[in-house]
């Protein structure tokens, strides 16, 4: 009977160890995003062909004119994609520069998505088999780089952006100008 | 407007829960038939609105109703329509709906069917299964509504995840449900049965059914589970002791203890406290499965709901529920620890030691899937993996299985060995046999002949219990643990013979070169593009021979889905009743040729062939209890009426 209690109240302290680690654990920050290395690093030589008509393809040249810029890796079928696209909007008004490279996509799709969610981009490259994508060190849709004038990748932001990411992306094109 | 019916029924479910738990326990305590009416109809009610509100999200899905969330992250307008059906479930908050769904309408089933428990134990019973199913509402309404609307729509959804548009996904979530909401019926009876001090035989009786099918559900999803690992996601195995997996061989352990468990005590009135506590503890069990894969604490295969908010909460549940049951099991101890007496040599003591073996394999599995958070936190990494699960479980599974070849022939109460001598020789020649054909034909290793050695002895020892009676009379039941036991045998002899004899080749191959694997001539005939309707990819075309016999065309493919942009390799698979030549194609190499993937797994398929039979014995088993439930309510409800005649 005592033994069948003790035993009990062993189960319980041996739960309640467990249910504290578990507690512990979860409290512990989780990094889960890959960061690239390829931060701090020049742009990899590419080309990639224009997805729609009314703006030019783009290549790894065209990053380093001098003018820093944002570089959006987004998908028509990606539902963070159109979340961000008022706060991309909201980053070209107040100056950025935005080229766009078009994940796994087809052209009739992402002319779609552009036309309901507006197009920020001064150029969009079709990136079909992620190998820009990869060659950049990115993970996932949607994500965000600076690069400098001179092509080097300096800041990657990984999701979507939101609304408070909007000043901080612009204080790291700032700073990308020096 | 669906969805928003959807989310009312929900609501009101939930409300008729609150109802429930409250009636019902007021019910036991005070004695009022007024509540106690109440809380029957409740039950039933409940588990009709939980159907309709997952048949309208099914709906939403079908119709591919982007202006819902959970339709937009997880589905797709140009998706199969059987895709869009299983992609209701295929993610965290339909998977939760689907859970609740079944508890409430496993709850109505209970309100519905079942006469036999005193009415205050049942009353209880109903109320511990609502105070459950209340905390599972509040995770759902609260934290993953899996109807909530998305302002604006979006013009096309996220796609499921193409590993899972499968037909996998299908059953093998459903059949795992099933069987941890079937452990959370038993829980509730166990609590009713504390709550009113009625451990008895009468409880034991209504538990089993229950502890039975999830039992046999579980096993089933597990089998589902290894056959699709190895099948569709192309990884080339069975079992791999990822967390998940863990989670849910877990509760499969706990709940084989129950199921043993509770037969002795329905059949002997012995085993009482080892029946509570397994109740306990399969449904925690269940709860911590369910707890690993969507807090996303540990590394899995399964990550699909990785947020700590959502693992907080469970563990909230967790806590509670557990907490809640250990406690008042401690307050009710001194009723529940005597039942009968048994010796050593007894078929009751075969079962305890059956339970001890089976909770020591669960307590090593546990051990080894938390001991890299305990390690975490102390601040170093490290991972557990086949060498510590394999060698530490098969110390207690091997003597189990020792146990298994006698203990069904042993009679209850008190018997001796002697008695059953010419059985154990039986069972120790076929070991020795096969140990010595083992070792001396083949150059396995020691686990594996051990394994093989043990399967012999175990389908031989499996039927002889029948041995000497008419088959015919023989009960469903009994039956049903003959053929359990048989496919433990087969099983085992196939995870044996899998590791034992499996054969291997990476080569880089260009079309036309022929490839040596085992028993099997592979040609390779071709590499060409394929297209399905959401993907693109590359298939190769290989000419599979074997033994010089008939030429199997298999295609295994690397695809690249779109929606979402995700490469998957496809193995292809020829599969004989004596195991599988696995292919998988790999990239193209910078001469030109392919890699390519060859692996002959002889005897693999007798795992699955082994679970399948594991739960087609425990069907049988259900099936016979349940019929001679009824029989005896019929031949009881006769007897009653004709008493009824003679007395007017």
């Amino acid at each position: 009977m005592t033994r069948l209690r003790v035993f009990l109240w062993g189960l319980v302290a041996v739960a309640a160890g467990l249910l504290g680690l578990f507690a512990y654990q979860l409290s512990q920050p989780k990094n889960d995003f890959v960061q690239s290395a390829m931060i701090g690093k020049p742009m990899p030589e590419f080309t990639l062909p224009a997805v729609v008509s009314e703006r030019p393809g783009l290549a790894s040249a065209d990053l380093a004119n001098g003018q820093p810029k944002l570089l959006n890796i987004f998908a028509s079928w990606c539902v963070p994609c159109a979340a961000e696209a008022p706060h991309l909007a909201e980053l070209e008004r107040q100056g950025a520069e935005i080229v766009g490279v078009a994940i796994r996509d087809r052209p009739e799709d992402v002319a779609a998505f552009l036309a309901r969610y507006g197009n920020p981009f001064s150029r969009i490259g079709g990136d079909d088999i992620s190998s820009v994508q990869l060659e950049l060190g990115s993970s996932g849709v949607p994500e965000t780089f600076v690069i400098d004038g001179q092509g080097v990748i300096r800041y990657q932001h990984i999701g979507d952006i939101r609304a408070e990411h909007v000043p901080l992306l612009l204080a790291e094109l700032r700073k990308a100008e020096v | 407007m669906i969805a928003e019916i959807g989310l009312a029924a929900l609501w009101l479910a939930a409300a008729l829960a609150g109802l429930q738990l409250v009636a019902g326990a007021l019910a036991v305590k005070r004695d009022n038939g007024a509540l106690a009416s109440l809380v029957r109809p409740a039950a039933i009610v409940q588990g009709l609105l939980c159907a309709l509100s997952f048949g309208l999200l099914i709906l939403l899905f079908v119709r591919t109703d982007l202006s819902v969330a959970l339709v937009a992250s997880n589905s797709h307008s140009e998706k199969p329509l059987i895709f869009k059906f299983s992609g209701a479930w295929g993610n965290h908050e339909g998977s939760m709906l689907l859970w609740i769904t079944v508890m409430a309408v496993a709850g109505a089933l209970i309100a519905l069917v079942e006469r036999r428990l005193p009415e205050r134990t049942m009353l209880a019973t109903l109320a511990a299964q609502a105070f459950v199913g209340i905390g599972f509402y509040a995770y759902i309404l609260l934290a993953s509504n899996p109807f909530e609307r998305l302002n604006p729509a979006p013009a096309q959804g996220a796609g499921l995840n193409p590993q899972l548009q499968d037909i996998g996904l299908a059953y093998h979530p459903t059949t795992f449900y099933v069987g941890y909401v079937g452990l959370s019926v038993a829980f509730s009876f166990v609590v009713g049965a504390l709550v009113t001090r009625q451990v008895t035989p009468d409880f034991a009786r209504a538990m089993r059914p229950w502890a039975l099918g999830a039992w046999m559900f579980l096993t089933l999803g597990i089998t589902a589970g290894s056959y699709w690992a190895a099948y569709i996601l192309g990884w080339g195995g069975w079992w791999f002791w990822d967390p998940v997996e863990n989670g849910g061989l877990m509760p499969w352990l706990a709940a084989t203890a129950l199921l043993h468990s509770v037969s002795v005590l329905a059949a002997r009135d012995a085993l009482r406290t080892w029946t509570v506590m397994l109740g306990v503890l399969a449904f925690s069990m269940s709860m911590l499965g369910t707890f690993l894969v969507r807090s996303g604490i540990l590394t899995s295969v399964h990550a699909f709901a990785v947020d700590p908010t959502r693992g907080s909460f469970i563990l909230a549940l967790l806590a509670i529920y557990i907490g809640g049951a250990l406690a008042l099991f401690v307050t009710r101890s001194s009723t529940v620890a005597e039942g009968e007496r048994f010796t050593a040599i007894s078929r009751e003591s075969a079962l305890a030691i059956n339970n001890v073996a089976l909770c020591a394999i669960l307590a090593v599995v546990l051990f080894g899937t938390l001991y890299p958070l305990l390690t975490e936190a102390l601040g170093f990494q490290v991972s557990v993996g086949p060498p510590y699960f394999n060698p530490v479980s098969a110390i207690f599974f091997l003597p189990m299985l020792l146990v298994l070849t006698v203990g069904p022939l042993l009679r209850w109460r008190r018997d001796s060995l002697t008695r059953i001598r010419t059985p154990i020789l039986i069972v120790a020649t076929t070991i020795l046999v096969a140990l010595a054909v083992a070792i001396f034909a083949t150059d396995a290793g020691v686990l594996p002949v051990l394994g093989m050695a043990m399967a012999a002895a175990v389908a031989v020892a499996s039927f002889m219990p029948l041995w000497g009676r008419s088959l015919r009379r023989v009960p469903l039941a009994v039956w049903g643990m003959a053929i359990s036991h048989f496919g433990i045998a087969v099983g085992l002899f196939g995870m044996a013979a899998d590791s034992a004899f499996e054969q291997e080749r990476l080569v880089a191959a260009e079309v036309g070169d022929v490839i040596q694997d085992g028993p099997w001539t592979v040609r390779v005939v071709g590499v060409a593009p394929v297209a399905g309707s959401n993907w693109t990819g590359l298939e190769a075309t290989l000419e599979a021979q074997y033994k010089g016999g008939g030429v199997s065309v298999v295609s295994p493919q690397k695809r690249s889905f779109w929606t979402p942009a995700q490469e998957t390799s496809t193995s292809a698979m020829v599969t004989r009743w004596n195991g599988q030549l696995y292919t998988v194609l790999g990239g193209e190499t910078d001469d030109g040729r392919w890699q390519l993937r060859l692996s002959w797994k002889p005897f693999v398929t007798w795992i699955w062939y082994g679970g399948i039979l594991i739960a087609f014995g425990g069907l049988l088993a259900l099936i016979g209890r349940v019929r001679s439930d009824l029989r005896r309510r019929a031949a009881r409800e006769k007897g009653g009426a004709r008493r009824a005649e003679v007395m007017a």
